[in-house]
C-alpha cells in the first residue's frame, strides 16, 4: 500500500488533471488571495467570500467490470453583498478577474433589487477561534485512477469465484475551502474522503455494504465485499412474510436513514414555523430512555467543518437527553429571535430554512448484532432501506422499503431471506420501543447523511405490504 | 469554445482514444424564494466547464474542468484517458457503440420573455403578492413562494465530426402554504408540489400560472384539510390528477424501462428493474387504453426533457414504451442499444452539467391522452377518491411495489365530486395498477408536467424530466396503508 503512494505522489508530481486530488486543490494562501480580490473589487456595505475547490475521482462498477471512471476538478466562488439592510448571493466558477468583477456586480445587483430585510444582522465581526480538527488525509489526496481499479478488480474477482456480480462506487477526494468577510472573519477547511459501496447480487438475493471515511486506509473493499456477498449467499430463496408489526433488528445503516429525516426537526427555525415534529413537544418525553443525541462535529468519527455557513464556530449541543428532546440549534438570526445564542449552525445567507444539525451522534449501547439476533424468538434483521419518504410531518410517519439483505430471525439465529418489505412507520414510536443498542459507529447510507450510529433492536416495527423479490 | 473542445478531442485521439467527445456547458441560474412576506433566498449563478469523455482499448474514461484554459483542457483530456487505461484494469468485454452519423446543427427551444431580463423587482413583488394572499388565510402557518430559471448553453463535439450547439431555457415556479393546527401539519401546493411546474419555457410560463389568483384558495384547502374527513382504507376506485399522474408514470413506467438500470449498471444505488429483457413485447403492462411514449421532441411540447439532441450526439426521438397497453420500448444509448436488438441509440443520453458524464435519463415520459372529457368521467363514476397533488412518493428498487400520498382528496359518489378528504394515499404494484387503468380524459385535460428533480448516478446527478398527463381512473386499488391505525 505504502508503495503504490509512493507511486501515486510521484504521478501526482507530473499531470496537472483531476485524477488525484492532492495535484489539485489549491493551498490556503492562494485561496486567501481570491478573496482579497474580491474583497477589494466590492463597495458593499459588507461582503462576505465563500469558496470551496473539489478535486473528485470516482470508479464506478457493475456486472463486474468498471463501467463508468470519473474524475471532476471544480471551483465555487459565491460572494454575498450587504446593501442598506438588503442581501444576496452570486456565485461563479470562474476565478479571472473579469468574472470575479461580474460576480461581485451580480450579488450586489441582486441584493438591491429586494426590500430592506428588518432582520437582518451585521456580519459576524474580526478572526474567531475555531476548535482543531483534522479530517485530511494525505494518501487519499494522493489516490490514483489505477488504486481504485486494482481495488475493484479484486472485488469483481472475489464475486466471480462465487459466481456473484458484483455492482458499486469506489471515490476518493478532496476539497479546500475559505469563508472570508469583510469585517475581517476568516475561515478555512481542508479535508478528503474516501468511501466504498458493493452491493453483490445473486439470481434471487442481493447484500450491500458501505464505508466512508477521510482515509482512504480507514475503508476496506475486500471486508465490505465479503460482507455484501455473505449476506447474497445467506437470502437465497427468499420466503414471502405476512406484513404486521414485527421485532427488527436495524443494522446502523438503517437506522442513520431513519433517524436522519428527524435533522430538520432539531432546527429552532423549523420550530418557529411550526413545521417540526418537535413543535410543542420540547422537554417532553417522546422516545424510550436509551436515546440519547448528540450534534457533535468535533467527535472523531465526524467529519465537517468546524464553522458553520456565517463563520460561527460549531457547539456540541444535546438534542435527546434519554428520550426527552432537549435542545435545538440556531442560526445567528433565530437565536436572536428565540432570544438565545447561536450554536454554530446556520446555513450560508441569504436562506429560509435557518439552520440544521448536520453532525449527528448517538450514545450506544452494548449489544452487538449477533447478540440481538440470539436473542430474538421471531424477527427480521433489515440490512439497509430505500426510498424513504415522509408520510407525516408531525408524527414523523416514513414510508420505504427494506433492500439487499432482509432475513427472517427465528429461535436466535438467522434462519432464511425473505422479500422485501414496505413499511410505514413513526421514527418517534420507533425510538420508544428500542429493546437494545450496539455500540454506535460511523454509518454511511443512501437516503441520509453520515452519522454516528448503533444498530437496534426495536418492537412493533410496522410492515405493512411486501413486494415480489 | 469550439476550438477548446476540438483541441479536447484531439488531445483525446493523439493519446491512444478510439473515440472521444466533448462537453461544454456554460450554466447560468438564478433562483427567488419568499417566506412569510419575506425575501428568502435571491441568489444567482454561473457555472462553466467541459467534460471529455473516451475510449480506450474498449474501456471508459470521463475528466472534466472549469480551468477553461489550453492546459486546463489538455490536462483535462490526458487524464481521461488516463482513467479509460485504468478502466481497462478491471474489464471483461470491450464497449462497443451502434453507429451515428455525424451532426452538425444548432438548437433552442422557443420562449417569448428572457426571464433574466425581467426585472428583479417584478420577480419579487410577483412572489411577495401570493405570499401575502396566502397569509390572508387565518390557519395558514407559513407561506412560501420560488421561482427558478436556467439557460443551459452547451456545445457538444466528437471525434466522429459531429458539432451540436444546443440553448435550452428553463422556467418554473410555484406557491405552498402550510398549516398546524393541534397534532397536524397540512399543505397545498400550486400549480403541483415541490416547487411548481417547470417546463422548457420563458418567463411567460410564471406568468401564465395566476399564482396570486390561486394563492387564497391554495391558503383555505391548506386550513380546511385540518377539518376534513381522514380518507379511508380499503379497496376501491380512484382518479388521479394530471400532476399526480405525471409522477405515478415517472416512478412506475421512466424508471423501469432505462436500459442501464435493467442491464445491471445501476444496481448499487438507483437499483435494477422488474423489466427484464424477456418482457419487451410480450409484457401486459397495462389495459388496452394505455399508451406511453419516451418523446423528447419538440413537437411533443415543452417538456424538460424536450431537446434537439442527446448528450452523446443523437437526435431526439419518439419510442412507444406502452403501446395498447403491451410493452414495447426500452430507454437506451449507443452503448446499450444491441442489448435489444437495436440498430440505433434511442437518444437518451443526458447528464446534468460539464462536470457530470452522460447517463441514460427519461426525456419525455408521457400517457397519450384518452377520449374522456373530464366532467363525464366523474359524472360515470359512482364511488371513488380523486387524489390531487403529491406530498410523499416511495418505491422499491426494482420498480414493483410503490406508495404515493396526495396532498388533497375528493369524495366521488354518485357521479358527483362531494367533500374533502384529508391524508389520501394508495399502494400497488406496477403492473396490476395500470392493466386496472379503465378511463384517461382527453387531450383537452393534457399537462406536460415537469419534474425537476429526478435523482440517478454515482455520483448523483439531478435531472429534469417530463411527463404528459389527463386525470384518468383506476379500479380496485388499495388506498390508505400509509395511515393505517395499528
Amino acid at each position: 500500500m505504502k508503495t503504490a503512494h509512493r507511486k501515486a505522489r510521484s504521478k501526482a508530481s507530473r499531470v496537472s488533471g483531476p485524477e488525484v486530488a492532492a495535484a489539485h486543490l489549491p493551498a490556503e494562501a492562494e485561496l486567501h488571495r481570491i478573496a482579497e480580490r474580491i474583497l477589494r473589487l466590492s463597495d458593499a456595505d459588507e461582503t462576505e467570500v465563500d469558496i470551496t475547490a473539489n478535486a473528485d475521482a470516482l470508479t464506478r462498477f457493475a456486472n463486474n467490470t468498471i463501467h463508468q471512471n470519473v474524475a471532476e476538478l471544480s471551483h465555487t466562488v459565491s460572494v454575498r453583498t450587504v446593501f442598506g439592510g438588503r442581501t444576496a448571493r452570486a456565485t461563479t466558477n470562474k476565478t479571472d478577474e473579469e468574472s470575479l468583477r461580474r460576480v461581485v456586480a451580480a450579488s450586489g445587483t441582486l441584493a438591491r433589487s429586494q426590500p430592506r430585510d428588518p432582520d437582518l444582522l451585521p456580519m459576524l465581526a474580526g478572526r474567531r477561534k475555531y476548535a482543531k480538527v483534522s479530517r485530511f488525509d494525505a494518501a487519499t489526496a494522493n489516490a490514483t485512477p489505477a488504486d481504485r481499479a486494482r481495488a475493484v478488480e479484486r472485488v469483481a474477482k472475489l464475486a466471480a469465484l462465487r459466481g456473484q456480480t458484483a455492482a458499486g462506487i469506489f471515490t476518493t477526494g478532496g476539497s479546500a475551502s475559505l469563508l472570508a468577510n469583510s469585517r475581517g472573519l476568516v475561515a478555512a477547511y481542508r479535508q478528503t474522503r474516501a468511501e466504498f459501496s458493493v452491493t453483490i447480487l445473486e439470481a434471487d438475493s442481493s447484500g450491500w455494504a458501505k464505508e466512508n471515511s477521510p482515509a482512504l486506509a480507514a475503508v476496506d473493499p475486500q471486508e465490505l465485499a465479503e460482507r455484501a456477498s455473505n449476506k447474497a449467499i445467506l437470502s437465497r430463496n427468499p420466503r414471502a412474510l405476512d406484513p404486521g408489526p414485527w421485532t427488527v433488528i436495524l443494522e446502523p445503516a438503517a437506522v442513520l436513514d431513519l433517524v436522519g429525516f428527524l435533522f430538520y426537526d432539531f432546527a429552532a427555525t423549523a420550530v418557529r414555523d411550526k413545521r417540526s415534529c418537535f413543535t410543542g413537544r420540547l422537554g417532553k418525553k417522546l422516545m424510550g430512555d436509551n436515546i440519547t443525541l448528540w450534534d457533535d462535529a468535533f467527535h472523531p468519527l465526524q467529519t465537517g467543518t468546524p464553522y458553520d455557513g456565517e463563520g460561527v464556530p460549531r457547539q456540541r449541543v444535546l438534542l435527546v437527553d434519554r428520550g426527552v428532546p432537549k435542545n435545538l440549534v440556531y442560526s445567528r438570526s433565530s437565536a436572536k429571535k428565540m432570544k438565545t445564542k447561536p450554536t454554530g449552525h446556520g446555513f450560508s445567507l441569504p436562506n429560509e430554512w435557518g439552520e440544521a444539525p448536520f453532525n449527528l451522534v448517538f450514545d450506544g449501547g452494548s449489544e452487538s448484532v449477533e447478540e440481538m439476533v440470539g436473542s430474538t424468538e421471531r424477527g427480521i434483521l433489515v440490512t439497509r432501506l430505500w426510498y424513504i419518504r415522509e408520510v407525516d410531518p408531525y408524527e414523523k410517519v416514513l414510508t420505504g422499503m427494506t433492500r439487499d439483505g432482509t432475513f427472517l430471525v427465528e429461535g436466535g439465529s438467522i434462519v432464511a431471506g425473505v422479500r422485501n418489505f414496505r413499511f410505514n412507520q413513526s421514527v418517534l414510536e420507533m425510538l420508544r420501543n428500542v429493546a437494545a443498542l450496539s455500540p454506535a459507529i460511523r454509518s454511511t447510507a443512501e437516503e441520509s447523511f453520515e452519522m454516528v450510529v448503533p444498530a437496534m433492536k426495536v418492537h412493533g416495527f410496522r410492515f405493512s405490504e411486501v413486494t415480489k423479490f | 469554445m469550439l476550438d477548446l473542445a476540438n483541441f479536447a478531442i484531439e488531445t483525446a485521439k493523439l493519446r491512444g482514444a478510439s473515440y472521444a467527445d466533448a462537453r461544454v456547458m456554460d450554466i447560468r441560474s438564478r433562483e427567488l424564494s419568499t417566506k412569510n412576506g419575506q425575501v428568502g433566498s435571491l441568489a444567482e449563478s454561473e457555472s462553466m466547464g467541459i467534460g471529455v469523455r473516451v475510449l480506450l482499448h474498449g474501456a471508459w474514461g470521463f475528466a472534466a474542468t472549469d480551468r477553461m484554459t489550453r492546459e486546463g483542457v489538455q490536462a483535462c483530456a490526458a487524464e481521461a484517458v488516463a482513467i479509460a487505461k485504468a478502466s481497462g484494469l478491471a474489464k471483461r468485454a470491450d464497449v462497443e457503440m451502434v453507429p451515428e452519423p455525424a451532426h452538425v446543427d444548432t438548437w433552442q427551444n422557443p420562449f417569448v420573455k428572457d426571464p433574466f431580463r425581467i426585472p428583479l423587482e417584478a420577480q419579487v413583488d410577483l412572489l411577495l403578492a401570493a405570499d401575502r394572499e396566502m397569509r390572508r388565510v387565518k390557519g395558514v402557518t407559513v407561506a412560501e413562494a420560488s421561482m427558478n430559471f436556467r439557460r443551459i448553453d452547451q456545445l457538444f463535439v466528437s471525434s466522429i465530426g459531429s458539432r451540436i450547439h444546443q440553448v435550452k431555457m428553463h422556467a418554473g415556479a410555484g406557491i405552498v402554504a402550510t398549516s398546524f393546527a393541534g397534532t397536524e401539519i397540512q399543505k397545498r401546493s400550486y400549480p403541483s408540489s415541490f416547487g411548481g411546474q417547470h417546463q422548457l419555457a420563458g418567463y411567460e410560463l410564471v406568468e401564465s400560472f395566476d399564482l396570486v389568483g390561486h394563492a387564497q384558495r391554495v391558503g383555505e384547502e391548506a386550513v380546511a384539510l385540518h377539518k376534513a374527513e381522514q380518507s379511508p382504507e380499503g379497496t376501491k376506485t380512484i382518479i388521479l390528477e394530471s400532476s399526480q399522474l405525471g409522477l405515478q408514470i415517472h416512478e412506475s413506467v421512466g424508471h423501469p424501462i432505462e436500459l442501464d438500470r435493467v442491464l445491471g449498471m445501476e444496481a448499487n444505488f438507483a437499483g435494477m428493474s422488474f423489466l427484464t429483457l424477456d418482457k419487451l413485447n410480450t409484457l401486459r403492462y397495462g389495459s388496452d387504453i394505455v399508451n406511453v411514449v419516451a418523446d423528447a421532441r419538440l413537437e411533443h411540447g415543452p417538456g424538460l426533457g424536450t431537446f434537439g439532441y442527446d448528450d452523446e450526439g443523437v437526435p431526439a426521438q419518439c419510442t412507444d414504451i406502452i403501446k395498447n397497453g403491451l410493452f414495447t420500448g426500452y430507454l437506451s444509448n449507443r452503448e446499450t442499444a444491441p442489448a435489444i436488438g437495436l440498430k440505433r441509440s434511442g437518444g437518451t443520453m443526458r447528464t446534468e452539467s460539464w462536470n457530470r458524464l452522460p447517463i441514460i435519463r427519461m426525456t419525455n415520459i408521457s400517457l397519450l391522452p384518452g377520449t374522456w372529457k373530464y366532467d363525464d368521467l366523474i359524472a360515470d363514476t359512482d364511488d371513488a377518491i380523486l387524489m390531487e397533488t403529491n406530498r410523499s412518493w416511495s418505491i422499491d428498487d426494482r420498480r414493483y411495489h410503490f406508495q404515493f400520498s396526495t396532498e388533497i382528496g375528493w369524495e366521488i359518489k354518485g357521479g358527483k365530486k362531494t367533500r374533502m378528504l384529508k391524508n389520501p394515499s394508495y399502494s400497488g404494484i406496477t403492473t396490476e395498477f395500470w392493466n386496472s387503468c379503465d378511463a384517461i380524459c382527453s387531450r383537452d385535460h393534457w399537462t406536460l408536467w415537469g419534474t425537476p428533480n429526478c435523482g440517478k448516478g454515482q455520483p448523483m446527478q439531478t435531472m429534469g424530466t417530463g411527463h404528459g398527463a389527463s386525470p384518468a381512473r383506476f379500479r380496485n386499488v388499495k388506498i390508505g396503508a400509509a395511515f393505517a391505525k395499528p
